[in-house]
């Protein structure tokens, strides 16, 4: 079952345009059943456990089950994904549980700017990428010469 | 399919892909697009923000020269990948991508991606090349300057790719369907940049329940770039070098921070240290034998051998490592604090990029400060951006290949205007997520060179071909419509077979007769020629793949790219009369290193038309002494 959907929690994303599990899911797995407007994962098999479903669902309603394959069961691994942190509550079989803050990110979502303000202005024949030499914090590019 | 709408785009260079080599390539080529009029296009099957092998995330930046502080030079990195590669990897594209990827990884630190930091400000290394970051949120990062580049009336999410048009022996770009509506899609381009990502699934994995999934290399890697490169009848290099990791067993968290960040040692069940007990193995394996680091291959075999003999499991001595470093650092009171730091380190490794693995540890009450945890080889994967090599042949940089590896256009493959990137391009190992991304870049400016210089016309495309291609891609939609009603049971039918089911076929067959795990990764020239003969039956019964849904069409594509990416890497070992890389896989039959004929690049050919495979040996010109 990788990842799993709580029914009390999931609301089928009635207010977005899409459902948000189903935009992000790399491997296409999560779907909205949309006769009871709940969302589900079609191929649990195919789950990679990456965790893309579970953090971008605005409910909250998504966790994973670890893989039934190997994974004993009682364990929860439960982020909570911000702008710019993440936490994490590790929850071991036997009660303990760990809690983690780490960063994700160091600029405003939205304002990555491809060119990272490296000003360079190369040419198209020269063995330069539109950011170099700047980007490489050197006066040229490396070459045998 | 008559409900199925063809929709027609036509664009100047077509990106396929999304992941890493994909937004490499977008932000480049969309700089220099804008300059010259070219429009860019980039089709992706997922969406950007988690597509590719870095939706999860990742822990470290493997690939990292540090030029501008005289860390390395770039022929440190050439002697270093290819001594990994047991001296086969092209020297020409290391060193150009070597040369670039720093700025590539400047570039990531201004858009946001926290990189770890010392006490002078200097980046915090895990290994020579590996920087440490807080990389949750890496590929949104990457992917959210590609798509501010690319503009989102560029961008084709969710389409999947099947295959290349070809306008005689020129690549027009790419057909397709959309997983979300009902339309075909072709494309037509008077460039195409290819970056359809590695192979996972080929091989019978370790798990084969719910579990299935927990590849190390993400599952929907499927061998589409290799399918597109041979379906364009270009050519493809070291389809036999596979990459067999050593992970932590089951969940397959990454080893490298134990390693090298808290260089922690790795013993048998009786506590033996297989690198330094296996040492006189190590002769046997030529040159390759004697350098530093050990070759990745001959590290796994080394720890093969031990569980060969029984003396497995192999552990990480996590709690040696761990205490070694925290009593170091001082008093009772600091060596808690350290401590403290080290679990959140560790854990962090994997809640970045593996959580499957820290779920796993909770779930069997690891502490790793207090007990080991076991290690092991994967299936293998197809992987040209790690210690694998697979992908197709490209031209080399003209300042840097010799003649032989160099016609016109870094990165293009040899069909003319097809370029290729990240897993897609092969024998340039070692580049990774930095390095794939540059990779990317370096692709995306050749192919905008190319297009500038040449002035291609929009090739021709025959509408008739199209309604064909059509037919033939949600084929089975209509298999599986036709057939269904012919048993009470619609996953047993006499009619067709479901994707699921094939790919178990070709995973088993591939265990079995191809060195996968059952068979400890050993093989040899019968057992690889009768796995050919049942390669050909599963390659007929393709044809009889069956759909319920267009999920399902995608795995079908998806698992038939599997299938050629196999043949490509059967036909390559059988081809290779030596072992080069034991611990990726053993030949039992030729147990040794041949380096007076073997000492090549073996490179494949499929004609698109007859399916006639051609295989030869291509000199390897090492270029940086």
């Amino acid at each position: 079952m990788p990842s799993f959907v709580n029914p009390e929690k999931c609301d089928g994303c009635k207010a977005l345009d899409k459902t948000a599990c189903q935009y992000i899911c790399p491997n296409d797995l999560m779907v909205l059943d949309k006769d009871k407007m709940k969302a589900f994962n079609r191929e649990p098999e195919m789950c990679w456990e990456c965790y893309s479903c579970v953090k971008i669902c605005p409910q909250q309603a998504i966790d994973v089950r670890g893989y039934a394959d190997f994974v004993p069961m009682g364990a929860s691994v439960v982020p909570l994904r911000s702008t710019d942190s993440i936490m994490w509550t590790v929850k071991f079989r036997n009660g303990t549980v760990k809690r983690f803050k780490f960063p994700i990110r160091t600029t405003p979502e939205g304002k990555a700017d491809p060119s990272g303000g490296f000003a360079a202005d190369p040419q198209l024949e020269s063995v330069a990428l539109f950011t170099e030499p700047q980007s490489l914090g050197l006066p040229k590019v490396w070459t045998r010469s | 399919m008559s409900n199925y709408e063809t929709v027609t785009v036509e664009t100047d260079l077509l990106i396929l892909g999304g992941g890493m080599a994909a937004c490499g390539a977008a932000v480049e080529a969309s700089y220099w697009g804008k300059k010259h009029g070219i429009k860019v296009t980039l089709v992706d099957k997922a969406a950007m923000d988690r597509s590719g092998a870095v939706a999860m995330g990742l822990s470290a930046i493997n690939m990292y020269v540090g030029l501008k502080d005289g860390a390395n030079t770039v022929n440190d990195y050439v002697q270093y990948v290819r001594n990994d590669l047991m001296g086969i990897a092209r020297d020409d594209l290391v060193a150009n991508i070597a040369r670039h990827v720093d700025g590539t990884v400047h570039l990531f630190e201004k858009w946001g991606l926290p990189i770890w930091k010392d006490e002078k400000g200097g980046y915090v290394h895990e290994g020579r090349w590996q920087l440490m970051i807080s990389g949750e949120s890496y590929k949104l990062i990457v992917a959210e300057a590609a798509k501010t580049a690319l503009g989102k009336e560029n961008i084709f999410e969710r389409v999947f790719i099947v295959g290349p048009i070809m306008d005689g022996d020129r690549c027009a770009g790419a057909v397709g369907f959309s997983v979300r509506e009902n339309k075909f899609y072709v494309f037509k381009a008077k460039a195409t940049l290819l970056t359809l990502g590695g192979a996972v699934h080929v091989f019978k994995p370790r798990s084969m329940g719910e579990g299935l999934g927990r590849a190390w290399y993400p599952p929907w890697n499927a061998g589409s770039s290799t399918y597109f490169t041979l379906k364009a009848g270009a050519e493809l290099t070291s389809q036999e070098v596979r990459f067999v990791p050593v992970r932590f067993k089951d969940a397959y968290g990454p080893v490298g921070a134990w390693f090298l960040l808290f260089k922690s040692r790795a013993t048998n069940a009786f506590g033996g240290e297989y690198m330094v007990e296996r040492k006189p193995e190590l002769e046997k394996w030529g040159p390759y034998g004697k350098v530093k680091p050990i070759p990745a291959n001959l590290r796994n075999y080394l720890g093969m051998l031990d569980e060969n003999e029984g003396k497995g499991p192999l552990f990480m001595r996590t709690e040696e490592a761990i205490n070694k470093i925290a009593t170091s650092s001082g008093d009772e009171k600091a060596a808690k604090k350290k401590l403290k730091e080290l679990d959140s380190e560790a854990w962090e490794d994997f809640l970045d990029m593996t959580i499957s693995q820290a779920l796993l540890w909770a779930a069997t009450n690891t502490a790793p400060e207090e007990k080991s945890s076991e290690i092991g080889p994967t299936e293998p994967y197809f992987i040209g951006s790690h210690s694998g090599a697979s992908g197709a042949w490209v031209s080399g940089p003209q300042d840097l290949a010799p003649p032989e590896y160099f016609w016109g256009y870094e990165n293009m493959s040899t069909v003319k205007g097809l370029f290729m990137a990240g897993d897609a391009s092969g024998a340039n190992p070692h580049k990774f997520s930095s390095g794939s991304c540059t990779e990317g870049r370096l692709a995306g400016k050749s192919a905008i060179r190319f297009l500038v210089k040449e002035k291609p016309a929009m090739p021709k495309v025959d509408p008739a071909e199209m309604e064909k291609a059509k037919a033939t891609i949600l084929q089975p939609l209509k298999t599986y419509e036709e057939n269904k009603g012919k048993s009470t049971d619609p996953n047993v039918n006499p009619h067709y077979i479901l994707p699921k089911m094939f790919m178990l076929r070709l995973q088993k067959l591939m265990d079995e007769y191809a060195g996968g795990v059952s068979m400890r990764f050993t093989t040899t020239e019968p057992l690889l020629k009768r796995g050919l003969e049942l390669l050909a039956l599963l390659k007929e019964d393709a044809a009889k793949l069956g759909a319920k849904d267009v999920h399902d069409l995608m795995r079908a594509w998806e698992n038939t790219h599997r299938m050629y990416q196999a043949e490509a890497h059967v036909r390559s070992i059988l081809f290779r009369q030596e072992t080069r890389w034991p611990g990726y896989y053993f030949r039992a039959d030729k147990p040794k290193l041949d380096e007076e004929n073997w000492k090549v690049f073996v490179n494949c050919r499929m004609d698109p038309k007859t399916e006639n495979w051609e295989l030869k040996k291509i000199p390897v010109k090492s270029t940086f002494a």
